[in-house]
C-alpha cells in the first residue's frame, strides 16, 4: 500500500531522511523508533503525503506520491486513518463532531454510522464528554478523540504518532488492544514512539517489526517480537 | 449559475465546519449591507437621469414657441399673420397663442398673480406642436420676420442639447458610480475572505487531515461569506428602495425634474444588487480559497 524505495527527504540542504526501503502492507504492523528530532514524524509525514519526497521514489496504494493532486491525497487520505501528536481537532465543533469529520466531509454520516460512532465513543471512554469542546479536554481525552477519529473511517492504514503519551497505562494498554484488534482485522498499522514498555506491551499479541531512525536512515531494529 | 446556486443549497456537513464568529463575517455584511445601500442610489440615480434624458428629449422636441413683442396696438395683428404663417407651414401639427389666463399663470412664479399683463411690454406667446420631421427652422423663421416683424421663433435646440447632454453625463456617472461599489465590494470581500482563510489555516489543515477535498473547503468558506453578502445586500438595498419609497411626489408641479424614486419595473432592477452582490462575493472569496489553498502547507 505505501512502498518506499531510495526515498529521501531534505530541507533546504538539510537531508531528514536518506535511503528508506520499506513496503507496508495490508496486515503488516510496525512500530517506527528513535531519538526525539531522528524524523520519526516527518517519515509519518511521508506516509500521509503531508510531504513529498525530494529524491527517490515513494508510491501509495499504487501511485508515485509525488505525482499526485491534492485532491489526490486527500482521497487517498479517507484510507489512510492518522493519529496526529498534536491532535488537531476544529475547537468550535463538539467532540463527537470531530471525531464524525472524516465521515461528515465525504457525504457519508448516516444513521447507521451515527450507531458506530456512539460505540466508538464509548470504547475510547467519551460518551460523557461528547458534547465537549476539544479545549476542555484533558491530554489523554484528546488523544483517544484522536484515535477515534482515525479509525471512524474504518482505515486500511493507521498511522500513529505517539499515540499513548498523555494516556495513563490502562488507557494506553486499551488503545493498543484497539491498534492490534484493528491489525487482525487485515489493517495495517504503523506507531511511532519512543516508549519502548509500549513495544513490549504488544509482545505476543502481534507479529510487529520494530523499526529505528537513526541518521536519517530506517534500520531493522529486532525480529518479530 | 447552476454552480452558484448549487453552492447556495449548501453542503449539510460544510455548513459547520467554518468557525461562525469573527470579525471577518460581519465585516462582510457591514459591506455588502453599505455598498447595497449606495447602489441602489445610485441605480435610483441612473434611472432618473434616464428618465429625465427622455423626458426632456421627448417633450422639447416636438414643441416649439413663437414670441411676439411688438407695440400693443400691433399685437394682436402680428399673432394673427404668425398664426396664419405657422398652420400653413409644413412640419406643424398646430399652432395656438397663449390668452391672457395662461400667460399670466405661466408668470406667477416669478412675479405674482394680479398683475396686469396688458399693460406690462410681456410678448404674447404661441405654442406649436410640431410632427416628427419638425418645419425647416431657417425658413420658418426667415417667413416670420416676412409678415410678423416681432415675431421670433424658438425651436428649444439651445435648451434641449445641452440639458440631455447633462443628463446623460449624470446617468454615466452614476454608471461609474456603481461600477466602483462594484469593485469596492469585491476588494472588501476579498480582504475579509482571506483574513478568514487566515484565521483558519487551522481548521483547513486539519480539514485536509481526515480527507476533505479542495472543494468541500473552498465551498464551506465561499458559501460563508456569500451568503452574509446576500443577506447584508438584501437589508442594504430594501432599507434603500424602502427610504425611496418614502420620498415626496413631486407630481405635476415638479414633472420637470422628474422623481427620483425608481418607478415601475425599476424596482424589479433594485431586487438585482443582492444578487450581484452575491456572485461578487462568491467570485471573491472563491478566488481568495483558492490561492489560500494554494498556500497554506500541511500539517
Amino acid at each position: 500500500m505505501i512502498e518506499f524505495s531510495g526515498t529521501r527527504f531534505s530541507y533546504g540542504q538539510d537531508t531528514i531522511l536518506s535511503d528508506l526501503n520499506l513496503s507496508i502492507t495490508p496486515g503488516s504492523f510496525h512500530f517506527l523508533t528513535g531519538p526525539s528530532g531522528a524524523g520519526k514524524t516527518t517519515f509519518l509525514k511521508l506516509c500521509y503525503m503531508a510531504l513529498t519526497p525530494t529524491g527517490g521514489g515513494l508510491t501509495v496504494f499504487g501511485k508515485e506520491a509525488a505525482m499526485l493532486t491534492r485532491d489526490d491525497i486527500a482521497r487517498f487520505r479517507r484510507k489512510i486513518g492518522v493519529m496526529h501528536q498534536n491532535c488537531q481537532f476544529l475547537d468550535h465543533l463538539s467532540v463527537e463532531d470531530n471525531i464524525a469529520l472524516p465521515l461528515r466531509v465525504q457525504d457519508k454520516f448516516t444513521e447507521s454510522r451515527a450507531t458506530d460512532l456512539a460505540d466508538l465513543m464509548d470504547w475510547v471512554g467519551l460518551s460523557h464528554r461528547a458534547a465537549a469542546l476539544p479545549p476542555e479536554l484533558s491530554g489523554g481525552e484528546r488523544q483517544r478523540a484522536a484515535l477515534a477519529r482515525a479509525v471512524m473511517i474504518s482505515p486500511d492504514v493507521i498511522i500513529a504518532d505517539e499515540p499513548t503519551g498523555n494516556l495513563d497505562w490502562d488507557m494506553a494498554q486499551r488503545v493498543l488492544t484497539l491498534l492490534v484488534e484493528l491489525n487482525r482485522m487485515g489493517k495495517a498499522v504503523l506507531i511511532a514512539t519512543h516508549d519502548l514498555n509500549i513495544i513490549r506491551s504488544v509482545k505476543g499479541q502481534v507479529n510487529a517489526r520494530v523499526l529505528r531512525l537513526k541518521s536519517g536512515q530506517l534500520q531493522l531494529a529486532g525480529s518479530d517480537l | 449559475m447552476s454552480r452558484f446556486l448549487r453552492l447556495l443549497r449548501g453542503h449539510p456537513a460544510a455548513e459547520q465546519i467554518v468557525p461562525r464568529a469573527g470579525f471577518t463575517a460581519w465585516l462582510t455584511g457591514l459591506t455588502a449591507f453599505a455598498m447595497a445601500a449606495l447602489a441602489v442610489c445610485a441605480l435610483a440615480a441612473t434611472f432618473a437621469a434616464g428618465r429625465l434624458a427622455d423626458r426632456w428629449s421627448s417633450e422639447l422636441a416636438r414643441s416649439s414657441t413663437v414670441q411676439v413683442l411688438a407695440p400693443a396696438e400691433e399685437v394682436d395683428r402680428q399673432v394673427t399673420a404668425a398664426l396664419a404663417a405657422l398652420r400653413t407651414t409644413p412640419g406643424i401639427v398646430s399652432a395656438r397663442a397663449l390668452d391672457m389666463a395662461e400667460q399670466e399663470a405661466l408668470l406667477a412664479p416669478w412675479i405674482g398673480t394680479g398683475l396686469p399683463l396688458d399693460a406690462l411690454p410681456v410678448p404674447r406667446l404661441i405654442v406649436i406642436e410640431e410632427t416628427v420631421e419638425g418645419p425647416d427652422a431657417a425658413a420658418l423663421a426667415l417667413r416670420l420676420t416676412a409678415e410678423a416683424p416681432g415675431a421670433q421663433y424658438d425651436d428649444h435646440t439651445r435648451w434641449r442639447r445641452p440639458m440631455i447632454a447633462a443628463a446623460d453625463r449624470l446617468r454615466l456617472i452614476s454608471g461609474a458610480a456603481l461600477a466602483l461599489i462594484l469593485f469596492a465590494t469585491a476588494a472588501m470581500v476579498t480582504l475579509a475572505s482571506r483574513a478568514a482563510l487566515a484565521a483558519n489555516a487551522r481548521v483547513i489543515t486539519t480539514l485536509r487531515l481526515v480527507g476533505a477535498e479542495d472543494r468541500f473547503i473552498a465551498g464551506a468558506f465561499t458559501r460563508r461569506f456569500t451568503l452574509r453578502a446576500l443577506i447584508g445586500a438584501g437589508l442594504g438595498a430594501a432599507g434603500a428602495a424602502l427610504a425611496f419609497l418614502f420620498v415626496p411626489d413631486v407630481g405635476a408641479e415638479g414633472a420637470f425634474v422628474t422623481g427620483l424614486a425608481p418607478q415601475g419595473q425599476e424596482w424589479l432592477a433594485l431586487a438585482g444588487v443582492p444578487l450581484i452582490a452575491a456572485i461578487t462575493a462568491y467570485i471573491a472569496t472563491a478566488r481568495a480559497a483558492k490561492r489560500a489553498l494554494n498556500t497554506i502547507e500541511e500539517a
